[in-house]
């Protein structure tokens, strides 16, 4: 595999998970915001806080490697989208701003207060919904390049059905995402009420998810059709994602086995997250720059992927530590140890 | 009113994500090391007051380090946005420690979570103790990371500039350039020093308001120790920094110190004014010590303003940077050992009559928390101005570097905005914590004291 290659599937399998932890993360915050306001907070704000304390700053580094990650990879991106993005971008830094901080003022400030829950529950479905305009930006039509000068066409990227469709993509999955992992987490803590109320919210959510991914999918026709000739080349990966989203929610409707559930979910997304990246190469912004012509050197290459994997010797053994604490010890997560923080 | 200049508004908003960023930064990176210092002594001498202090020192820091997380994160995109021709030069040579900082990022943000929500799930003390190490590991090496890439934009390394193509790039040179020696040890260790002055601060303003406990006690004795220790450091190793600035930026140093003309045996200006042509008034002398600071001899010849043309020379006001700079290492550097040295009981120690804890020595050590702060600043402040105008040291200059996009502006008012948010909620919040939860309640509540003990 070329240097090239190998950074862009590095830098892309951490957006997905990016995508995965952050969705889950997103999602807990907008429920534990939602089931306040429908008077159902006792049944999950506990168990969602317990689960989200101890990983949220974790979530957020995923992001901030995939940034600096391909700054480094494709020193280019940071020439054509830095300048591209300015208003977007930096709207994004303020919502995960906000989010996060109000965050931990909520969960440490030892206040219990509406307004703080609001701002982290709210902010984490604008935050999907902003991120994603990246991704609509790569599919290209939406910047212009011209001497020394890169633009973001703010009345084509507003105007566009396809753009607005990946948008609502991005909050329905969010939500679907975590409705999935939550069941899953209150069946773990073996708590009846969180369960049948997460689970109807998973539920709930699943169709609006695969509806939003087709007319997604079918968009990109439109949009550019070499990219989606690309996609329909890898049909059979998107096929597959739709059995992944049927088992999945077919266990959930079942109430059975809902860990083997979110592992669905997660291949469903996986499925689909790659055959769109895939589809997408060679192109890093379609038809400005291709990961051959962005890449760095040689020499920055190589050190950057021996450094990738002296990090993850490094981290793999913490994570699995983090989870073993968090994630998988029944008395944790039962609650059990929770009244015994800090 | 203002013609729109992005590069203007590129810089300014830089500036002030930049300290603030720096300020919850700093605390990031010295916390750490002071809460496991505490949990450590609170182990070794049996004594829950130090563990308790470990304790209420994290909840602080949480709060802190969350700032920090986003505010750095804003950082890290804005760099992108903002100098988008600077981050795709330093994309291609000094990518690899912005890179391996996220690394650090990573370990830290994961035994950080484990060190929080485990004081009381061992057995052992000594095990919860061991989590702490990491989460300390963590936080330096992210200023260690940070601070090559800061070094780098002062002096270039590792690569080859043929007719303006970047070739031949060494990622390690980059990463080891000239400036990282004293860059980092100096960044980090004021990180330290900071923070302890910080904490000493807290302390010693519960002492001041009355309480008496010895609880506050112990903490300002701790923190009034280690900062000693990392004041002095901290001066050694700015005079390094002063012999690094004469060897690779004399300009920067020349402006630093008003220093017009090549001479030897030069004098140190402290203070003074700059007439219209760059007469220096009401300044106090101290002869050879500029020379003493650049080369460790009175001999030493130091460069001069005259050396470099005009439109290279940064802005002159960084003299009163460095100065507020140095002045305040000096405070912190007489405060804390003076306080050291009266609470020593030793039969030859001079002012061991003295009080350590009488108000005006309360109040001195008080003002140090702010005020070392402020000294982190302006060093910060004093080091990027310095550059002026390049933004890559003698390779880019700061308006090559910007963004030409239309709304830098627009950007400058909402991140003020939400920087004004920010600082004030976590103001209030970090107050509301400890006022809310004084540690006398929590001292009886954990059982370590009875009531109106
Ligand atoms: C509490 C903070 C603090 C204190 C007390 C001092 N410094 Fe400092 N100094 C910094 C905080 C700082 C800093 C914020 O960390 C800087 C900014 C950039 C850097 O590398 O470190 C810095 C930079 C800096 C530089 C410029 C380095 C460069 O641009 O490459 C010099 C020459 C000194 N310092 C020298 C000193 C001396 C002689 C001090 C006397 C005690 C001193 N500093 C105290
Ligand atoms: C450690 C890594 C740092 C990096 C990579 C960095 C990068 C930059 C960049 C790209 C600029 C804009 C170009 C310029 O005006 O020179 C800048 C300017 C500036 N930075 Fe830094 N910076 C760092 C640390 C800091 C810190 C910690 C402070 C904190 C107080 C700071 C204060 C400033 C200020 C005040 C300016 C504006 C200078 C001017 O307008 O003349 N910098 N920095
Ligand atoms: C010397 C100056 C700086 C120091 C000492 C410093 C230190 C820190 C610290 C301690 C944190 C909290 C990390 C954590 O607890 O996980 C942090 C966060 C961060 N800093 Fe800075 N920083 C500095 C300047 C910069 C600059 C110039 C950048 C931009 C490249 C930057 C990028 C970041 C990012 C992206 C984060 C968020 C990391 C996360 O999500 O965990 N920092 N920084």
């Amino acid at each position: 595999m070329s240097y090239e290659l190998i950074g862009i599937t590095v830098l892309w399998t951490f957006l997905y998970g990016y995508l995965i932890v952050a969705s889950i993360d997103f999602g807990a915050g907008f429920f534990s915001y939602y089931s306040r306001i429908t008077n159902n907070k006792h049944k999950v704000h506990h168990m969602i806080q317990r689960y989200l304390s101890p990983v949220w700053e974790v979530t957020n580094v995923f992001l901030v490697f995939f940034f600096v990650g391909i700054v480094g990879f494709f020193p280019d991106t940071a020439y054509y989208y830095g300048s591209a993005l300015l208003i977007p971008g930096s709207i994004s830094i303020i919502l995960i701003a906000l989010r996060g901080s109000y965050y931990a003022f909520a969960t440490y400030g030892s206040k219990d207060s509406h307004l703080y829950t609001f701002l982290y529950g709210g902010t984490g479905l604008l935050i999907p919904a902003s991120l994603t305009t990246v991704l609509t930006v790569a599919v290209g039509g939406y910047v212009s390049v011209e001497e020394n000068h890169v633009q973001l066409l703010y009345g084509e990227l507003f105007t566009s059905i396809y753009s607005w469709s990946v948008v609502a993509l991005a909050i329905v999955s969010v939500l679907f995402i975590s409705g999935s992992f939550m069941t899953f987490y209150a069946h773990k803590a073996g708590d009846q009420p969180a369960l049948d109320l997460l689970r109807k919210y998973a539920l709930a959510w699943s169709f609006p998810t695969i509806i939003a991914c087709v007319i997604a999918f079918f968009g990109m026709n439109q949009r550019n059709p070499s990219h989606f000739q690309n996609m329909t080349d890898l049909s059979w990966l998107y096929g597959l994602s739709v059995v992944f989203f049927l088992a999945a929610v077919i266990l959930i409707w079942k109430r059975k086995r809902y860990g083997l559930a979110f592992i669905f979910v997660m291949l469903q997304f996986a499925t689909a997250f790659f055959a769109y990246g895939a589809a997408h190469l060679p192109y890093l912004l379609y038809p400005h720059l291709t990961i051959y012509d962005g890449v760095t050197n040689d020499a920055m290459a190589i050190s950057l992927i021996i450094v990738f994997i002296a990090g993850l010797l490094l981290l793999i053994p913490s994570l699995y530590l983090l989870m073993r604490l968090f994630l998988f010890d029944t008395n944790y997560v039962k609650g059990h140890e929770a009244d015994k923080k800090a | 009113m203002f013609e729109y200049d992005p590069v203007l508004y590129s810089r300014i908003l830089t500036a002030i994500t930049l300290s603030f960023h720096i300020i919850f930064a700093t605390v990031g990176v010295g916390a750490p090391l002071m809460i496991a210092i505490a949990e450590w002594m609170g182990i070794k001498r049996n004594d829950p007051h130090y563990t308790l202090l470990a304790r209420r020192w994290a909840r602080g820091f949480v709060v802190v380090v969350a700032v920090g997380v986003v505010t750095g994160t804003a950082i890290g995109l804005q760099l992108s946005l903002l100098w988008p021709n600077f981050m795709q030069a330093a994309g291609h040579t000094i990518g690899l420690p912005l890179f391996m900082e996220v690394f650090a990022f990573f370990f830290e943000a994961i035994f950080l979570g484990i060190y929080l929500y485990t004081w009381d799930r061992f057995k052992s003390k000594m095990k919860h103790f061991l989590l702490v190490i990491p989460v300390v590991i963590g936080a330096t090496a992210s200023a260690f990371f940070i601070t090559t890439v800061n070094g780098f934009m002062n002096t270039p390394y590792g690569f080859d500039l043929v007719d303006g193509v970047l070739t031949n790039v060494s990622p390690l040179q980059a990463m080891f350039n000239p400036a990282t020696p004293t860059k980092v040890s100096h960044v980090i260790i004021t990180c330290y020093l900071t923070t302890a002055f910080i904490l000493a601060a807290i302390a010693a303003f519960k002492l001041m308001r009355g309480s008496n406990h010895i609880y506050h006690k112990k903490a300002l004795h701790m923190t009034m120790v280690t900062g000693a220790v990392f004041a002095i450091a901290t001066a050694a190793i700015g005079d390094l920094s002063g012999k690094f600035l004469h060897e690779y930026q004399p300009e920067k140093l020349a402006a630093a110190e008003w220093h017009f003309e090549t001479t030897s045996e030069a004098p140190l200006v402290l203070g003074g004014v700059l007439t219209e042509d760059n007469e220096v008034n009401y300044a106090l002398e101290i002869p050879y010590a500029l020379s003493i600071l650049a080369g460790g001899t009175t001999g030493e010849e130091v460069i001069g303003l005259n050396e470099f043309p005009e439109e290279e020379l940064p802005p002159l006001f960084v003299h009163y940077l460095f100065d507020i700079m140095v002045f305040i290492g000096m405070y912190l550097l007489l405060v804390s050992v003076a306080f050291v040295l009266m609470n020593w009981h030793n039969r030859f120690n001079p002012i061991k009559r003295f009080n350590g804890f009488s108000n005006k020595m309360l109040w001195a050590i008080a003002a140090g928390g702010p005020i070392a702060m402020l000294g982190t600043q302006s060093g910060w402040f004093f080091a990027e101005i310095g550059r002026q105008p390049w933004i890559i040291n003698g390779v880019m200059t700061v308006s090559e570097a910007a963004t030409s996009s239309q709304h830098v502006d627009i950007m400058l008012v909402l991140f003020s905005i939400l920087y004004a948010i920010l600082g004030v909620t976590s103001f209030i919040v970090l107050r509301r914590m400890f006022k809310h939860y004084p540690v006398e309640h929590e001292l009886v509540e954990r059982g370590i004291e009875r009531e109106g003990a």
